[in-house]
């Protein structure tokens, strides 16, 4: 297979991902000596606090995916501690049923565990931020209330034995070592979908969920995933937990516990895995090192949520982040190279036409779209201008699905899109840009990109969980593809930057990166040259035509009225939602009514 | 028992429906939802019992500084919680920055308070079978502030000026409304009204630092199903939501009416997700 990249910038591009593999490598593979050397130093009631941060990092590992990952505010995740905990136990205590095996204990919780995590998470589906955050405390309020309740089952008040695993693990050393192996396999499997282009796909829908929608990312699967395996890691939890204790009843599943799960997170930091991890350790720690601290232990990490929030939002990551510390070099210029496109591109698409038939869009009184008519084609740049308010961004929100139009039909080739199917339209490679720019300003420049591509991957979630063939094949092909990419607009440089730091414009030209990653039919750019300057446009302008040249038709909505004359083959002008005029740039710009309205002169 | 369960769910539907506009009042006044709103319910009880019950202080007088209590929490909320975090373009935060707050009040209250619940005091020495001052109290506390805000919204100047900031801030700055004053008027009118809820209730649901949790909870139920900012969807919701929890109670008993109620949110909010009388979602792209 070819690699463009590879041939691109050979020596470079690998002497750089070998040396972050290892920079990243470094504090897990010190924390993972630490642990398992830690019997040797840490004596006594220290070898119950480390088995604790164990257990707690086990279900905060998960609840990180949910939390810093995806951005649900998830409060309430004890209720999975606490499933996790009685399943495990009433397994095994035979007070229902015949007792089971511990392990196999252990797997039905996770697989209840699974189940109830999709059923706390769901609702984030439909509810926003604060509504979410509730319906996650009330869950956990209820479950507590049912172990109470459920005397026959739970013991009720009174509580009930918790698992006892048979040798080797029965030994407070051995039960460590165990609690130690989970927690590290769940360090390794959560580090792999953090970077897996499921990982990038989730910091997507939390910070541009529109970008994520128009790279064709389904928020509904991807979210149920990752509430499945995070039900699953809390239950299992769970059932260490109750190991662990000893004996559990429902006063041990406190809110506490919650906010120190989520606070653990937060204050290690969103979208990382050694943040939250250094976070859990900190947070079980904290109160061990002097005893009048633990009465105020919850006020202390309230405190800490409230100061992390308010000075420094990105929490223990944001600390250690220091490679983006560096200052960037001043007055670097963004010079595409349109040279590299046909290969980004491959071969011209067979798709036909994008066209518009009547369509009709009113908001209440005010006629949006009035009947309009469009035929974009492949390899040419239709350019659609008019005054504000004339319904550009309308239509161009149309097309990609996020209005529905009241009459006529929007068709690729003949075949009616279906109406607000947003995700659908990168499978059909209609790609897209914003007015705004829509990035994760916490990921690098080239994720950014590399979330374009997320629907070319092939593996599923779980190759990526244990990093198998497929996932390591597709993480290649997105990385060598973006950086092409990064390389076709001319950003290659700023790859490894957080896309935050960057200028306005060269974010412009990260998100007509990210579009390319769909190889796109069509590109649908809606005013990309605003806040850019002249050189900036002047170049823009050459990748655009560059663009449509390797077979891409490319709807330009824009204000530049240089930058529409200069590279469209046919124009569009709207008013009122209707077409003033239609033709070629030389027809338009002799159109009376044109240039009295909206041109001048 | 009809009469009681009427009666009893009344009168916590009144609390829920307080706290429910303490929700609503910080909502209008900043866009944002603040998970003191329970909080400040607590503490009206707490305050209520440690100033009479404790100190031995005139009813009146402690009254008042329950009041005066919650106030100062909700100009503090403002302070501390919503204003920093106001202009960030991060939605989530506001979430956390009173979830934190929320905390610890809660976490203090528990410590310097204790973990038991409390008694609150009897406030007066009206004996009249079934309809003790328990359940008129939350009553009469709910019809005053409707009829108090009703009052202040029509007319007087400063609840024109709260309705403006309500409607659009930007243009109400733009207007030359001192925006800014009057959010934090907004909140300890909030801080008011939430320590009015949980002194009223107090005799009901104790002084007790774990209400907090369950106001937070239960009172903001009435605003979902009621539409966020909508003060009458939240008292009719409110009032329904404690008569049906206390049906359900005296019928299948406690846990499941928690569980019921908490199914029938989950529903509804799920079937309609800006309430059962709210609007629609704002402009994405």
């Amino acid at each position: 297979m070819e690699t463009p990249a590879a041939q691109l910038l050979p020596s470079r591009a690998n002497a750089l991902g070998t040396a972050n593999i290892v920079g990243a490598a470094l504090p897990f593979l010190t924390l993972f000596a630490l642990g398992v050397t830690f019997p040797l130093f840490g004596g006594g009631y220290w070898g119950v606090i480390a088995t604790r941060a164990c257990v707690y990092w086990v279900l905060v590992s998960g609840l990180n995916l949910v939390v810093g990952f995806a951005g649900q505010i998830a409060i309430g995740w004890v209720a999975l501690l606490t499933l996790g905990a009685y399943t495990t136990s009433v397994l095994t205590a035979g007070n229902v049923m015949a007792p089971l095996s511990p392990y196999l204990a252990l797997a039905i919780s996770a697989v209840f565990g699974a189940v109830f995590g999709l059923i706390v998470g769901l609702p984030a589906l439909r509810l926003r931020t604060f509504y979410f955050a509730i319906t996650t405390l009330g869950f956990a309020t209820i479950v507590t209330q049912v172990a109470l309740a459920w005397q026959s089952v739970t013991g009720g008040g009174v509580g009930i034995a918790g698992p006892i695993f048979p040798p080797p693990f029965a030994s407070k050393w051995g039960f460590y070592y165990f609690c130690f192996g989970l927690a590290a396999l769940c360090t390794w499997m959560t580090a792999n979908i953090a970077a897996s282009r499921f990982g990038r796909a989730l910091t997507a829908i939390r910070d541009a969920e529109v970008a994520a929608e128009a790279s064709g990312i389904s928020k509904p699967a991807l979210l149920t995933v990752v509430f499945l395996f995070s039900g699953a890691v809390g239950a299992v939890a769970g059932g260490l937990f109750a190991s662990l204790q000893s004996y559990i009843t429902p006063d041990a599943f406190t809110l506490d516990l919650s906010v120190l799960f989520f606070i653990a997170i937060l204050i290690g930091g969103r979208g990382s895995i050694l943040g939250p991890l250094l976070g859990t350790i900190l947070l079980t720690v904290l109160p061990e090192f002097a005893a009048p601290l633990v009465a105020w232990s919850t006020f202390l990490y309230a405190v800490l949520l409230l100061v992390i929030v308010l000075a420094i939002p990105g929490g223990i990551a944001d600390i250690l982040d220091f490679k983006n510390r560096r200052p960037l070099e001043t007055g670097r210029a963004i010079v595409p190279r349109p040279e590299l496109l046909p290969r980004l591109l491959g071969a011209p698409s067979d798709a036909g036409a994008l066209t518009l038939e009547q369509v009709v869009l009113s908001f209440g009184g005010v006629q949006a779209i009035d009947g309009l008519d469009l035929e974009i084609r492949l390899g040419q740049v239709h350019g659609l201008i008019g005054p504000n308010g004339s319904g550009k961004t309308t239509t161009l929100n149309v097309i990609s699905g996020y209005y529905a139009q009241q009459r006529g039909a929007v068709r690729l080739n003949g075949i009616a899109l279906p109406v607000l199917a947003r995700h659908r339209r990168a499978q059909m490679r209609i790609a897209r840009t914003f007015q705004t720019p829509r990035i994760v300003g916490a990921a690098s420049v080239l994720e950014n990109v590399m979330i374009g591509g997320t629907i070319d991957g092939e593996g599923t979630f779980v190759e990526s969980l244990l990093s198998l063939p497929r996932h390591r094949r597709d993480e290649t092909m997105l990385r060598d593809t973006a950086t092409l990419a990064l390389a076709a607009v001319g950003l290659e440089r700023l790859a490894p930057v957080r896309a935050d730091r960057l200028q306005h414009s060269e974010l412009r030209f990260t998100e007509i990166a990210r579009a390319l990653m769909l190889r796109p039919a069509f590109l649908l750019l809606d005013e990309p040259a605003a806040g850019l300057s002249a050189d900036e446009i002047a170049r823009l302008g050459a990748l655009v035509l560059g663009i449509a040249r390797a077979g891409t038709g490319v709807l330009l909505v824009e204000h530049h009225a240089d930058l529409i004359f200069d590279i469209c083959h046919h124009i569009t002008v709207l008013n009122l939602g209707k077409m003033l005029a239609a033709g070629t740039p030389a027809e338009i710009r002799s159109h009376r009514e044109v240039v009295s309205a909206y041109l001048g002169g | 028992m009809v009469e009681s369960i009427v009666l009893s769910g009344l009168a916590i539907g009144c609390i829920y429906a307080l706290i429910g506009i303490t929700y609503n009042v910080m909502f209008s006044a900043s866009r944002v939802f603040s998970f003191t709103a329970g909080t400040l319910g607590m503490l009206g009880g707490v305050l209520g019992s440690l100033f009479i019950a404790r100190m031995g202080l005139p009813v009146v007088v402690g009254f008042a500084l329950a009041l005066a209590g919650g106030a100062i929490l909700g100009i503090v909320t403002e302070i501390v919680a919503v204003r920093p975090v106001l202009k960030s373009l991060d939605q989530h935060l506001y979430v956390l920055s009173t979830l934190a707050l929320a905390l610890i009040v809660q976490e203090f209250t528990a410590i310097e308070w204790g973990t038991d619940a409390r008694p609150f005091p009897r406030l007066f020495d009206l004996a009249r079978v079934n309809f003790d001052q328990q359940f008129w109290l939350p009553m009469l506390a709910c019809v005053v502030v409707i009829v108090g805000l009703e009052l202040l919204y029509r007319h007087t100047l400063v609840g024109h000026a709260f309705l403006a900031i309500a409607e659009d801030s930007f243009a109400a700055r733009a207007l030359g409304l001192p925006e800014r004053g009057l959010r934090m008027a907004s909140y300890a009118l909030a801080g008011v009204i939430g320590a009015l809820a949980g002194f009223a209730g107090g005799e009901m649901l104790l002084a007790f630092f774990g209400n907090a949790p369950m106001l937070t909870f239960y009172g903001f139920v009435p605003v979902a199903l009621g539409g966020m900012g909508n003060n009458r969807g939240a008292v009719i919701a409110g009032l329904l939501l404690g008569l049906f929890q206390q049906a359900a109670n005296f019928l299948v008993g406690g846990i499941f009416a928690s569980v019921a109620v908490f199914t029938v949110f989950i529903l509804v909010l799920l079937a309609r997700p800006e309430g059962l009388a709210g609007a629609s979602l704002p402009r994405r792209v």
